[in-house]
């Protein structure tokens, strides 16, 4: 297989939206509207199947964002003060209160098109936490997607979607971003995909550093092995200026299958104690003065509660388990009734085996593979490796303009959503600094970026022009891996071991192997330091060298490889934001050891920012604006 | 890794009864390969059937076993932390989702779920609110505030 196979599909469209998750969903829908006004045309590119495709590609129990407003639950002001606490003060307030304020039309907007919400006697939505909202969601992604299409459709000849087409590389033009090159992963085209402006909402990356389990288990990461860090390359490539990079979330989770803890902890009330059966987060309070003020908001910041059990494990006090028995044991207790009791437990444990079956199929095969009844036995929850997602409690991603109407001078630049670069918007884990937006936050944040990016259209008329030099360069490009397979492969006879390449597999776990153990990753306890970083970026610096040398025997392989490629850029921008920021403020996610405290003047941004026409990172400061 | 041959007889997590599978049969491509979200599942055109190319890079998300018509696919949990002998396995119609939780010692549970309250393929895109007149320029989004049901917050 080589380059001369594929044929050259050249794509004109208005609005590119790079990906088909929940954040590309929102913008499809909402961009269709206002394109429909202004003539406009939309054309989204998913490197999977649409319907089951990104980080809900599963399903979920949960909605973890919807704020009741119309009812006056919460406000948007409490929304943003939750999650600037969890992440230790760093957080674009005027991004965090813009998703909060349209969050809620969403979820109604997701009701209608037959997403099944929980709903209590009076017809309300059921709350698993305060901003949680619990959902029969096995088929929530079908049902998102079957809106973004349909909204397409109603588009005529300027709505269109790609399924199984891989983006590679951004294409700029004077600086501004102008569309995207790809390759089809079932037949052999080639894409340009020309447009004035970019959405991208390409997803986080998991797989840079080494998983727990490194057998078959390799693929059961918690966030899925699919989102390989395309969202950071396009964006870092292009030039655009990134943010919180450093921000890394370490899920703790039901050991090895990594379920959902959201409805133990919240809904079911259960306790996690060590194996003395001590309560870490009551024995270990004292710990969280030294996080102060941020250590002693309520409730206690995820990476807060991540520490004080790592400390458990460091001293051995292991297993660390969620006690699902006392919990089931407690919300029966009032119960005298022993039929009436009898019924609700059956309740309760279809519940807890829902709550794994609609998002972690896995974990419901863990528990019957070691026969495991949670309302007889408790079960070993662990720390996970560390991923990128800035939807959940990380915040790594593109550094955007807020909304006019919200956003402090320096935080607003033109569109709603625009990065840094001139015609390209990120959304969902591809924007940073805009934690905790999670399924619905990112279809919302993708409605809010493609609306701003229909506006920069209208602006912008002209079609940007792409050269057939740098056409041709692109497909180059993104072939070079099966050139080089082909070129080599009949030297040895194993197709896979060559001096000549590596392949991306072995690519893949040697950056694995760096960032565990360079950049603290799960097996050296979350734990680095400016040495260790220096070697680490060492070691990344002569796997960039070596990525020219990928190689691959067919599409598939071709596209592993480009993940690899987007993965390395993912992981340098990390170990480079990490090493800048010399302090520790995520303890519970990592912490340097030459810098162990929190420090006041680190409480900003740390962006960065890759140049292409040196090749040179710039490292920035960035002041945080309270609303 | 070793030289992939067609080994789809042992191919797991996600994994193929060679007995059920009969390659969707005049199909351009396989039910499991139209939907798995990380490209895993590749037909054998010589045995008709499809296997799963790299199961350590499967996330066990049953998109495949839901999908397959015949079905041919179950799941056998990742060998490195999982005891043999349990089966999670699903039956999806059009508005709901069986599971049978059968466990290692042979117990069996069974549970039901509500998977879409309204038929596929009959939404409304605007769910049914008023598309709203906003313009371009203003912060209120498609269908707002019909849809958020009350006013946008602005300072």
């Amino acid at each position: 297989m080589n380059a001369a196979e594929f044929e050259t599909i050249v794509v004109e469209t208005d609005l590119l939206i790079l990906g088909g998750g929940m954040a590309a969903c929102g913008a499809a829908f909402e961009a269709a509207h206002w394109a429909a006004k202004n003539n406009m045309k939309v054309t989204l590119v998913d490197k999977a199947a649409m319907e089951r495709s990104g980080a809900v590609a599963m399903g979920l129990s949960a909605i973890n964002l919807y704020l009741g407003l119309k009812d006056g639950n919460n406000t948007v002001e409490d929304y943003v003060t939750y999650v600037k606490n969890d992440l230790m003060g760093i957080a674009r307030q005027d991004l965090v209160a813009n998703i909060a304020r349209h969050v809620d039309s969403s979820v109604h907007l997701f009701e209608k098109w037959g997403l099944p919400i929980w709903k209590d006697d009076d017809g309300k939505y059921v709350k698993e936490g305060r901003w949680q909202i619990m959902i029969h969601g096995e088929a929530y992604k079908n049902i998102v997607s079957e809106a973004a299409k349909t909204a397409l459709r109603e588009l005529g000849d300027n709505g269109e979607y790609f399924e199984r087409v891989f983006i590679t590389e951004p294409i700029m033009e004077g600086g501004r971003c102008v569309g995207a090159a790809g390759f089809s992963v079932r037949e052999k085209k080639f894409y340009i995909f020309k447009a004035k402006a970019v959405l991208d909402t390409m997803g986080g990356a998991v797989h840079i550093f080494r998983p727990r389990s490194v057998g078959e288990g390799l693929g059961r990461s918690w966030y899925p092995p699919f989102n390989s860090g395309a969202s950071a390359y396009f964006t870092l490539k292009s030039g655009a200026e990134m943010t919180c990079q450093e921000v890394r979330f370490v899920p703790v989770r039901f050991k090895d299958s990594y379920g959902p803890v959201g409805a133990w902890f919240l809904l079911f009330k259960s306790k996690a104690t060590n194996a003395k059966g001590e309560e870490y987060m009551v024995t270990r309070a004292g710990e969280l003065d030294k996080w102060a003020p941020y250590g002693q908001t309520k409730p206690t910041p995820t990476n807060l509660r991540n520490l004080l059990m790592l400390k458990e494990v460091e001293e051995g006090n292991g297993p660390i388990y969620m006690h699902t028995e006392d919990a089931i044991r407690e919300l029966l207790v009032d119960i005298p009734d022993e039929k009436e009791a009898r019924r609700k437990l059956k309740e309760l444990e279809s519940e807890a085996w829902e709550d794994f079956l609609d998002m972690t199929i896995s974990q419901a095969l863990n528990w019957a593979s070691h026969n495991i009844m949670p309302e007889e036995t408790p079960s070993e929850i662990a720390a996970t490796e560390p991923y990128f997602i800035s939807s959940h409690s990380g915040a790594s991603g593109a550094w955007v303009s807020g909304p006019e109407d919200l956003a402090p001078s320096d935080y607003f630049f033109g569109y709603g959503n625009m990065t840094t670069v001139n015609g390209l918007f990120a959304a969902g884990d591809a924007s940073g600094a805009s934690s905790h937006k999670f399924s619905s936050g990112s279809f919302t944040e993708g409605r809010i970026s493609g609306k701003a990016a229909i506006a920069f259209c209208v602006d912008n008329p002209d079609m940007p022009v792409i050269s057939d030099e740098r056409i041709a360069e692109l497909k180059e490009m993104t072939f070079k891996p099966l050139e080089i397979f082909d070129e080599h492969k009949d030297y040895s006879n194993d197709p896979d071991v060559n001096p000549n390449f590596i392949k991306p597999r072995m690519f893949m776990f040697r950056l694995q192997k760096i960032m565990d153990e360079y950049a603290g990753g799960a097996s050296v306890g979350f734990r680095t330091s400016k040495a260790l970083l220096e070697k680490g970026l060492e070691f990344l610096n002569l796997m960039k060298e070596d990525s020219s040398k990928l190689a691959a025997s067919d599409a598939n392989e071709l596209m592993r490889c480009w993940e690899n490629v987007h993965r390395m850029w993912q992981a340098e921008s990390h170990i480079r934001t990490i090493m800048f920021r010399e302090e520790t403020r995520w303890p519970g996610y990592y912490s340097r050891t030459d810098f162990p405290e929190m420090k006041a003047d680190w409480e900003v941004f740390a962006n960065c920012k890759w140049d292409p026409e040196t090749g040179e990172w710039e490292m920035i400061k960035r002041e945080v604006v309270d609303l | 890794m070793f030289v992939l041959v067609t080994n789809y007889l042992i191919n797991m997590p996600s994994f193929v009864i060679n007995e059920k599978c009969d390659g969707c049969k005049a199909q351009d491509k396989t039910a499991c390969q139209y939907i798995c979200p990380n490209d895993l599942m590749v037909l054998d055109k010589e045995t008709n059937k499809a296997y799963n190319q790299a199961v350590d890079m499967c996330w066990e998300c049953y998109s495949c076993v839901k999908i397959c018509p015949n079905q041919a696919i179950e799941v056998r949990g990742y060998a490195d932390f999982m005891p043999l002998g349990a089966v999670v396995q699903p039956l999806r119609s059009t508005d709901t989702i069986m599971w049978s939780v059968r466990f290692r010692n042979k117990q069996v549970k069974r549970f039901k779920f509500p998977i879409r309250t309204i038929p596929e393929g009959t939404l409304e895109s605007n769910g049914g609110f008023s598309e709203g007149n906003a313009d371009l320029k203003s912060q209120n989004l498609r269908t707002e505030p019909d849809s958020l049901g009350t006013d946008l917050f602005t300072k």
